[in-house]
């Protein structure tokens, strides 16, 4: 019997664009209802493609993939569509209406939502992502964060399951990443149900999750509590993956024979040293 | 002198429509000779706006934009790109530059690698800017594998399309592509975004070491911790607005004009900025990363 608080498994799943290249070898993973997944990785380990793979844009060459019990097939894919929300890693690929109202409304026409509700809806959601005054311009016209925010709010007002981020805040300056941030742990918040899988090179938010999967060519090195991950150390420098900022800075106070205990804000780093 | 901004307004679409909006309004900036200059500012501020001026991508709407001796202005409507070291003949056409030149003088990479790739293979796409300045086809390869090299693309990419790379691959293969332009001057337009921490850390040590090699560098970046290790000048954009230029030491410590803006300090300036008010002796200038920081604690500590 399969548990009923899963939302996402992939079941050994194996991929690849070109015949002669392996893309994904044997990913399994399984995410429960309400977790915050981060998964990180170099450049070209394959995270897109899992993201790709999620939201039935791409079939898996063999293995499956269930989301809440259900196996992905193509007959299930549209329905099943409409529980998975996801922010592309370029914006531009998100895009099909003439202005940033359309964009936004999108997923609420295929969803049959009154005209009226959607007006209110687009309208909550733009100003969510401080987007309010440029409802009426051109998708193309925004800049890049400008982009990535209206990406944000058309894919939160479908009130998805499952969201996936695939470096959503890339291009946000420090406050509007934090609020975007905020805006998706508040979703979260009123919707204790909502999983997210978050693909990020941000060491400190895959820090903050319940849990990280290590991708690295193709393959899963390493997943679980983000404690545990980033204190396997040979693990993570064999990965030459970055290490969250306190981690980092108590391993050079060490190499100059200071020693400190973890902490995790500045307030417990001062208790220590001053 | 490198370039200089006077009175520029930009404004995009036809001027007194509904479609007009304003990007930058009256900026007025000296760039000095030889810089790692860095532009910070909140999401539409106008950088990404700014920084195609440098490289005449853009034409400021009013007042002039001039780089090394190119010099560029609309009037009544009229794009001008003068030469001003030609000699001041009376006939207009005679003070034309190419701004082709100006392209390679200046090597703008864009904000969104994919505005930038169109060749059919990665290798072509790389080769495409010093074959269309004139260089023969050997060199240029040498010269685009030369680059590829340098940000992290091996041999098994030359032959693959552009277009079906991750994002962080994509944008390597742009930043390639304006290197071997060899430009005097490198403009990136948030270069960083999307590549992994190494790759982040490699692709800034390459870019220091062109600056070092004599080169400039003009950076966009969101990323605080790349502005205080790498940038020696900080310009603040606000709606369209340059609000400050300064050392990033000066600007990550005016909590108050900081503030009033959308930038933070990174965590690791922050973190010193803490400890010394708390009591601890450091030395900010010398905060750059997280080994200097500990450094700084170290030499504090041993004092105390
Ligand atoms: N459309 C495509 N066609 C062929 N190969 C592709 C395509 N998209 C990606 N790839 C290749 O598949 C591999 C995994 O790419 P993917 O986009 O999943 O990486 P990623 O982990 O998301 O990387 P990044 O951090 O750079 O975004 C890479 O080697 C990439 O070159
Ligand atoms: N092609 C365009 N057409 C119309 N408006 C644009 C265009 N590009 C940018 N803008 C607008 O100009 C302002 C500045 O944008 P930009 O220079 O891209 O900002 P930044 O790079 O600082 O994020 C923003 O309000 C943006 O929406
Ligand atoms: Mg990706
Ligand atoms: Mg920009």
């Amino acid at each position: 019997m399969e548990k009923n608080n899963t939302s996402l498994k992939f079941n050994h799943i194996y991929f690849s664009y070109q015949d002669d290249a392996q893309t994904l070898k044997d990913v399994s993973f399984e995410v429960e209802k309400g977790e915050y997944v981060c998964l990180i990785g170099h450049n070209g380990s394959g995270k897109s493609t899992i993201a790709r793979l999620m939201i039935g844009l791409l079939s898996p060459k063999k293995g499956d993939i269930e989301i809440f019990g259900e196996k992905l097939s193509e007959d299930n894919v549209v329905s099943l569509r409409k529980k998975v929300g996801i922010v592309f890693q370029n914006p531009d690929n998100q895009f099909i209406g003439a202005t940033v109202r359309d964009d936004i409304a999108f997923g609420l026409e295929n969803e049959c939502v009154e005209e009226e509700r959607m007006e209110v809806l687009v309208d909550e959601y733009a100003k969510k992502v401080g987007m309010y005054e440029f409802l009426d311009k051109e998708p193309s016209s925004l800049s890049g964060g400008q982009k990535q925010r209206v990406a944000i709010a058309g894919t939160l007002v479908r009130n998805p399951s499952i969201l996936i981020l695939d470096e959503a805040t890339s291009m946000l300056d420090p406050k509007g990443k934090r609020e975007i941030i905020d805006l998706i742990h508040k979703t979260k918040q009123e919707n204790p149900d909502l999983t997210i899988i978050s693909i990020t090179h941000d060491i400190e938010e895959a820090y903050s999750a319940s849990k990280v999967i290590v991708i690295s060519s193709g393959e899963i090195i390493a997943s679980g509590q983000p404690k545990d991950v980033f204190t396997s150390q040979e693990k993570l420098e064999e990965l030459e993956l970055d290490l969250p900022f306190f981690l980092k800075l108590k391993k050079e106070l060490s190499n100059r024979g200071i020693e400190i205990n973890d902490v995790s804000s500045i307030e417990e780093l001062k208790r220590q040293l001053c | 002198m490198l370039g200089k901004f006077t009175s520029v307004n930009y404004v995009y679409g036809k001027e007194g429509t509904a479609l007009a909006s304003s990007a930058l309004s009256d900026i007025n900036l000296t760039i000095d000779d030889h810089v790692f200059l860095a532009l910070v500012g909140e999401t539409g501020s106008g950088k990404s706006t700014l920084v195609q001026h440098l490289n005449g991508l853009l034409l400021p709407t009013s007042g002039t934009v001039q780089v090394s001796h190119y010099l560029l202005k609309t009037e009544k409507k009229k794009k001008y790109y003068i030469d001003l070291d030609k000699e001041q003949g009376k006939h207009p056409k005679r003070k034309q530059f190419k701004v082709k030149d100006l392209r390679k003088f200046a090597g703008l990479v864009f904000q969104f690698p994919e505005y930038q790739l169109f060749e059919e293979t990665v290798l072509k796409d790389v080769m495409f800017g010093p074959l269309n300045f004139g260089m023969e086809e050997k060199k240029a390869e040498a010269i685009a594998k030369a680059a590829l090299k340098l940000v992290g693309i091996g041999e098994s990419y030359y032959s693959r399309s552009p277009f079906e790379l991750s994002g962080g691959e994509k944008r390597r293969v742009a930043i390639a592509g304006i290197i071997a332009l060899e430009p005097k001057v490198l403009v990136l337009d948030e270069p960083t975004a999307g590549l992994d921490p190494k790759g982040e850390k490699e692709m800034m040590e390459l870019f220091d070491k062109i600056y070092q090699s004599g080169k400039s560098i003009i950076l966009v970046s969101h990323n605080m911790d790349l502005v205080l290790k790498y940038a020696h000048e900080v310009c603040v954009m606000n709606k369209g607005k340059l609000l400050k230029v300064s050392s990033p030491l000066e600007i990550f410590q005016d909590e108050e004009f900081l503030s009033s803006t959308a930038i933070e300090p990174p965590l690791v300036f922050k973190t010193a900025l803490e400890l010394k008010k708390a009591g601890l002796d450091l030395n900010l200038d010398n905060i750059k990363d997280i080994p200097s920081l500990a450094e700084e604690i170290r030499k504090a500590k041993k004092n105390d």
